[in-house]
């Protein structure tokens, strides 16, 4: 396939409800299970491992009306929360052998009982991921709860999860970050290398497919991007921020870059590409696994790192990629990224970094003030 | 069906007197520690581990108590408005924004009410707008933070590894505080404290159970704030059991005289949710206009369900705090185990209804609090009432909308009840 054919074939991916994903993934893998993973991280191995495929679970992307959802859940609640909810509550999530929650705010907490209370016979697992990184309980705890999530699948499933099972799917897993990091890399020293909606398009997809099939597309696309000419183009290069749950429409990202900003760098699907190293393969994998949860410097909104404060993650960032200013997209009544905010823009202030906050939802399907917002930005940078 | 004539009784009681003479000498403290170098410590109500602050002599202050007593005083707009020209938005948990926004109006620190923390020890027991709060708290004053990462509930019980988790960040918790202060940990200092503890909690368990009597002789949503208080913030002094004990006295009292908290008691209520701070009086007025008592709260179980049984354990001190933080607050448990918990309620207090009150502010309560309406209505046919506001932000307290909503219910209430008398006096002269 060409790039735009591999773009355009994810594109297609997203357009599809995920359990119509996971019906077109059983095409290639006939008897694969499906597990519905919500924002923002779990540890996909595990899952992987026990023979079933990992699903992201972003919500419905605004493809389906709510009809039963809106009841549950308030005016002021997410739209991820609510859509999420209504897959489960108009029956398709189905095929599904489960899902996992985990405590990534009070909305996504109260939903796994609710998903749970609204569908009886479904799996539904909660993980308390750590918000204490540097506790001398901290590694046992983190292992203890990845082992337990294994322990509970296994029992489910009614088969054993394996050492040697998990080692192969971290094998992968590594593989599809590491070629994942590469096409960021690109993107950033290379501007026109591959458009931010573009390779936002492909990372999300890939929350759709088997790793296996995923890591084989990565590397042909990386392969026909790296070996591309590519022509500078002209714009205020930003760092998106914000979107580490709930993802923006595609067509937010586009009307960013159209109106004149170069995303060099994003929290997009971040949760799915955590782990800037690979996990080590040696020894116990469950363990190795905890322990790159707490030892990554990828910050998220969703995790307390006393050690590595989000701000100066996010100056890092900002630095790293060589960026001028920050385009937050929060999703719409998101607790987390709406606090966020504050400290973000207080310490941009004090580095004197322009900053613009878009809010989106899924609901959202006419772009023009965000157009003009960030139209009006990037003017203001580039002709400064 | 017209709505029955107010009552103008004052609830300033026994109770509310000693409650508010022991509250006004913990905020005396905390006024004067802004200038005499006291130490002190940020903490935060639900599951909270006060009893280590005490035992080292830390002052504790707790952010959400002063947030609450802004929108009490109807003075919470203002500071609100304050947080919001800094960046905050119209969605995020007003109590934050007052309490940040008092900050930044010198309300904190030399001048003002409350002492500049020393340090700030983040328990996060399921809220998690506590931990970004208190990073934001952090980064104001420079202070630094103690995480305590409680493990939510997600088992029947917390495993051995959460209990060790936990105990291990208290041990933390505890070097940090003989790093503050220079003080030698006394295990057998905690032990007593833990004694008043458990001897308040023992209070605080008779006081609720006595409103399984008819009539109930308080409250227990709109008067357990006199509780609560000294059961989350004075825990493990003597005054705070001392108190307990007084209130037990006249409860029991009042239930021995047949005497309720009201004129009359013609509706038994279980309320959840917070109040909505900003118009807590008029709220309570459009209650008692029907002579309607909530019999249990589960807002009042934010910082502990001790009536269900719990209590600290003198002879395992760091076990039964980790145990308090993890399993024994309605905070850290599921919302189905809070489905549970109002069931009881129901059940076992006697109630006719349920009343939801839904605030935007704290999603840990609300968010999802549609489907609880529909479990109860639908799978349990309890009477239930779903009304909306904020428990900090007065713009969300809408007066009319909310007399309607709760005059409508009562009313609806009311003619079911004849109804059901008429019946019963029929089939019983059949």
């Amino acid at each position: 396939m060409t790039v735009e054919e591999i773009v355009a074939h994810c594109r297609e991916l997203l357009d599809l409800l995920p359990a119509q994903a996971l019906e077109r993934a059983r095409q290639l893998h006939p008897h694969i299970g499906g597990f519905g993973v919500f924002p923002v991280y779990a540890p996909l191995e595990i899952i992987h491992a026990a023979g079933l495929m990992p699903v992201g679970l972003f919500g419905a992307g605004g493809k389906i009306e709510l009809s039963h959802a809106e009841s549950r859940f308030q005016s002021f609640i997410c739209s991820i929360a609510k859509s999420t909810l209504e897959l489960f509550l108009r029956r398709d999530m189905d095929a599904f052998t489960g899902v996992v929650f985990s405590s990534i705010c009070d909305v996504a907490r109260n939903l796994a009982s609710i998903v749970k209370r609204n569908a009886p016979g479904l799996y539904v697992e909660y993980l308390h991921l750590p918000q204490n990184l540097y506790s001398a309980g901290s590694a046992a705890y983190t292992r203890a709860e990845f082992e337990r999530f294994r322990t509970n699948l296994s029992n489910h499933l009614g088969r054993q999860i394996t050492d040697e099972s998990i080692s192969r799917s971290l094998d992968l897993y590594n593989k599809v970050r590491r070629l994942t990091k590469a096409l960021y890399d690109l993107r950033r020293k290379h501007g026109g290398a591959i458009a931010c909606a573009d390779l936002y398009a492909v990372v999300q997809a890939g929350t759709r497919m088997m790793p296996e099939d995923f890591a084989l597309l990565l590397e042909d696309l990386f392969h026909q991007v790296s070996s591309r000419k590519v022509r500078p183009r002209d714009g205020a290069k930003v760092v998106l921020e914000g979107a580490f749950c709930e993802q923006p429409p595609l067509g937010l990202i586009e009307v960013i870059e159209a109106a004149g900003c170069i995303i060099k760098d994003d929290d997009l699907v971040i949760g799915w590409r955590l782990f800037p190293e690979d996990v080590p393969l040696n020894g116990d994998p469950v363990g190795a696994l905890a322990d790159a949860y707490l030892s990554s410097n990828v910050y998220t909104s969703v995790r307390h790192d006393r050690d590595r404060p989000r701000t100066e993650g996010l100056m890092r960032r900002i630095a790293y990629a060589g960026a001028e200013a920050v385009v937050f997209a929060p999703a719409k009544f998101c607790e987390p990224a709406l606090l966020d905010y504050v400290l973000f823009r207080l310490r941009l202030e004090e580095a004197s970094v322009p900053h613009l906050k878009v809010e989106f939802e899924e609901k959202m399907w006419t772009f023009e003030s965000v157009r003009t917002e960030v139209e009006t930005f990037a003017e203001s940078m580039l002709f400064d | 069906m017209p709505t029955p004539a107010p009552l103008t009784r004052d609830f300033r009681g026994t109770v509310h007197g000693l409650s508010r003479d022991i509250m006004t000498g913990w905020l005396t403290r905390l006024k004067e520690a802004t200038s005499n170098g006291a130490l002190s410590a940020y903490i935060m109500i639900s599951g909270n581990c006060v009893e280590i602050l005490r035992c080292f002599d830390i002052l504790p202050v707790f952010p959400e108590i002063n947030a609450l007593q802004l929108a009490i005083r109807k003075n919470s707009l203002p500071y609100i408005i304050k947080s919001e020209e800094i960046g905050y938005a119209s969605d995020n948990c007003a109590y934050v924004k007052a309490d940040v926004g008092y900050t930044l109006c010198g309300g904190v620190g030399a001048g003002g009410n409350m002492p500049k923390p020393t340090m700030i020890v983040c328990n996060f027991v399921g809220c998690n707008v506590y931990i970004k709060w208190f990073e934001h708290c952090s980064n104001m004053f420079k202070v630094p933070m103690v995480m305590l990462d409680i493990p939510f509930s997600r088992e029947q019980s917390p495993s051995k590894e959460d209990i060790r988790y936990v105990i291990t960040q208290l041990q933390e918790l505890i070097t940090a505080c003989e790093n503050l202060t220079g003080k030698k940990f006394d295990i057998d200092r905690l032990r007593s404290i833990l004694r008043e503890s458990a001897r308040a909690e023992r209070g605080w368990t008779r006081c609720k159970h006595l409103c399984k009597n008819r009539p109930a002789p308080f409250d227990a949503y709109f008067d357990s704030i006199n509780m609560m208080g000294p059961i989350n913030a004075l825990r493990g002094t003597r005054e705070a059991a001392d108190f307990f004990d007084a209130a037990v006295a006249e409860y029991e009292r009042m239930v021995a005289d047949g005497i309720g908290v009201l004129d009359e008691e013609r509706f038994r209520i279980v309320i959840e949710g917070p109040p909505p701070y900003p118009a807590y009086r008029s709220f309570r007025n459009l209650f008692e206009t029907w002579r309607a008592v909530a019999v249990q709260s589960t807002y009042s179980t934010v910082g502990g369900t001790w009536e269900f049984g719990f209590q600290h354990d003198p002879d395992r001190p760091l076990e039964s705090i980790a145990e308090q933080m993890i399993l024994h607050n309605l905070c850290n448990r599921t919302m189905l185990q809070r489905y549970q918990q109002i069931r009881s309620y129901i059940e076992d207090w006697s109630a006719d209804a349920l009343v939801i009150h839904s605030i935007k502010s704290c999603r840990l309560f609300s968010a999802g609090q549609g489907d609880m309406r529909e479990h109860f209505t639908k799978d349990l046919g309890v009477p239930t009432l779903m009304v909306e506001s904020d428990l900090e932000d007065p713009r969300y307290y809408a007066e009319a909308q909310m007399k309607n909503r709760i005059d409508a219910f009562f009313e609806a209430l009311q003619y079911k009840r004849i109804r059901k008398e008429k019946s019963d006096a029929q089939k019983a002269g059949s």
